[in-house]
């Protein structure tokens, strides 16, 4: 085969089907040396040495984790203000809606499309009962209030916790010592031992692990979530959702910086202040994500690089040579 | 192709095919080339690579911290050390990766049936975050407690928070050194497979009366007319 004789039967070409004929075949044109190994090689040596040299001057982030027994500790009155929300049914987890419990309107939709509910209660969480109930009754003595509580109607039980998550808000600093007078039933006596409990750091084996060591940490994660003292903890290290959180990692070191994107959207409106927020936004992540993924099938991105020369910088030279 | 075994016997097994059809699509000069064309003349080629070599310690120092279990980097220096350089090889994979995909974006390098490399490369990048992320969630420590917090929320929008429990540190683990990595490893392996078998995308407007071709074009002419083959009338 010669290139000539197939040029002349073939007819004149358009540049642009020459070119598309110089894609799809094998180069035929001049070639250089080009040794992949020792590229490899000389890729390890730079990638190694930049590698130990980060971790060994700059190293990695390490701040211990919260735990129940330090938020009892530090902020004992924030606390008692969330087990008392724990009991009432009204903290963010008791009203999450699915994987957690089936409250009804909670769950992320958008129009017909409700993706939250489709997966079903998953992971059941019943927040009196397994958060503050389940583990005051694995003590070796429960306080006396568990009767008393087991024994009440849900009206009863609601407007004890109703009543008592008021007066706190209304007492100096939320301190329970301040609360005034009230018919609170045994919720005060409920909250207090729990405190204890977790302050002795007897509540973190109780929600999640019980006695066996556990993975699976999604009780202690919620509770904590459900205060202002974890939440609050995050916002001074710039880790919240509306600070760029998503991709920020404790103190000054690089985070997830290719989640720049993803948490672009939760800084600007309408995003920043939509109940399903981020089911829209993963939903447009996902559009972006296909879009890049199939961009060489679509007309106008694809054309992009042809409308914006930079190739000639980075062929500069083949170009120079034409 | 053809199915005849050198010997002239018919080759009949789903082996032989196997490997024929694979020796066709990618001999091993294609897989490990000498030479690449006169264009492949950027430093821009060499992020590919550096991907490649930062996927590597990525993949050592997360065996170290394997061996090791999760939580050894608090309590060992050494520990602390490994789990340093797996950050950063992973820093640095991240940023090697993104700038050979806009390289690569802006060299159009999914021309000439090039597509599926350039779908599988975002393909690896895709699941390359979404590996990272669980890595993310197993540092045992308060950052990863508060990614745990704060990231259920879209993940149970979109209905899959049971099966990726981020609170779950025993679910997320098997996530991060098992069905991931095998994923990542796979992508990659196809995309770089996928590269060797159809070379690196000529330059936007190349045409055949370039100097790099032309001169060839020429040689090859000579040639043919020194030894009377084809047809030039």
């Amino acid at each position: 085969m010669t290139t000539i004789s197939r040029r002349r039967t073939a007819g004149p070409e358009r540049p642009d089907r020459r070119g598309k004929d110089l894609d799809r075949g094998p180069w035929r044109g001049t070639v250089r040396e080009y040794d992949l190994i020792k590229e490899l090689v000389y890729a390890l040596v730079v990638v190694g040495l930049l590698t130990v040299g980060l971790a060994a001057v700059v190293g990695s982030p390490d701040d211990a984790p919260v735990t129940l027994q330090q938020w009892a500790t530090t902020a004992p009155s924030d606390f008692v203000a969330t087990a008392t929300a724990e009991l009432g049914g009204t903290s963010d987890t008791a009203q999450y809606g699915p994987p957690y419990n089936s409250t009804q309107g909670a769950s992320q939709t958008l129009g017909p499309i409700d993706l939250q509910s489709l997966s079903g209660v998953r992971l059941p969480i019943d927040t009196a009962q397994d958060f503050v109930v389940g583990p005051l009754e694995t003590l070796p003595q429960p306080p006396a209030g568990l009767a008393v509580w087991n024994a009440a109607s849900d009206t009863q039980r609601t407007d004890w916790t109703a009543a008592y998550s008021d007066a706190l808000s209304k007492a100096p600093d939320g301190d329970p010592a301040k609360v005034a007078a009230g018919n609170y039933g045994p919720v005060p006596g409920l909250d207090s031992a729990l405190l204890v409990m977790a302050q002795k750091g007897a509540l973190e084996g109780a929600l999640d692990g019980g006695t066996a060591a556990g993975l699976d940490r999604t009780k202690t994660v919620l509770f904590l979530g459900d205060g202002t003292y974890f939440p609050g903890l995050a916002d001074s290290q710039h880790l919240t959702g509306d600070q760029w959180g998503m991709m920020n990692e404790t103190g000054n070191y690089p985070g997830q910086s290719w989640l720049w994107l993803f948490s672009f959207w939760y800084q600007i409106p309408p995003f920043n202040s939509l109940a399903n927020a981020d089911l829209v936004i993963v939903g447009i992540m996902v559009l972006l994500t296909l879009a890049l993924m199939f961009l060489p099938f679509i007309p106008g991105l694809r054309s992009i690089p042809r409308l914006i020369p930079i190739h000639r910088l980075i062929w500069r030279d083949y170009y120079r040579r034409r | 192709m053809s199915a005849e075994q050198g010997s002239g016997s018919r080759i009949v097994s789903w082996t032989g095919r196997f490997r024929e059809r694979s020796l066709k699509a990618l001999p091993p000069e294609k897989l490990l080339p000498e030479t690449q064309p006169s264009y492949v003349a950027s430093w821009i080629y060499v992020f590919g690579m550096g991907s490649i070599a930062a996927l590597g310690y990525v993949i050592v120092s997360g065996c170290v911290l394997a061996l090791n279990g999760p939580a050894w980097y608090h309590v060992s220096a050494f520990g602390h050390f490994i789990n340093s350089t797996h950050l950063w090889s992973v820093e640095l994979f991240f940023m090697f990766m993104v700038i050979h995909l806009w390289g690569k974006f802006w060299m159009a390098s999914w021309r000439g049936g090039r597509a599926l490399t350039w779908i599988t490369g975002v393909l690896a990048f895709v699941v390359s975050i979404v590996t990272a992320f669980t890595g993310y969630l197993l540092q045992t420590n308060f950052d990863s407690e508060w990614i745990a917090f704060q990231a259920k929320d879209a993940l149970n929008a979109v209905g899959v928070g049971a099966w990726f429990n981020v609170a779950n540190l025993g679910q997320i683990l098997m996530w991060h050194i098992v069905l991931l990595p095998l994923a990542v490893g796979a992508v990659v392996v196809l995309h770089v497979l996928l590269v060797r078998a159809h070379g690196v995308v000529p330059p936007l407007e190349a045409a055949e009366t370039d100097s790099q071709l032309r001169n060839l074009q020429l040689r090859d002419a000579a040639g043919t007319l020194e030894t009377g083959e084809g047809d030039l009338s």
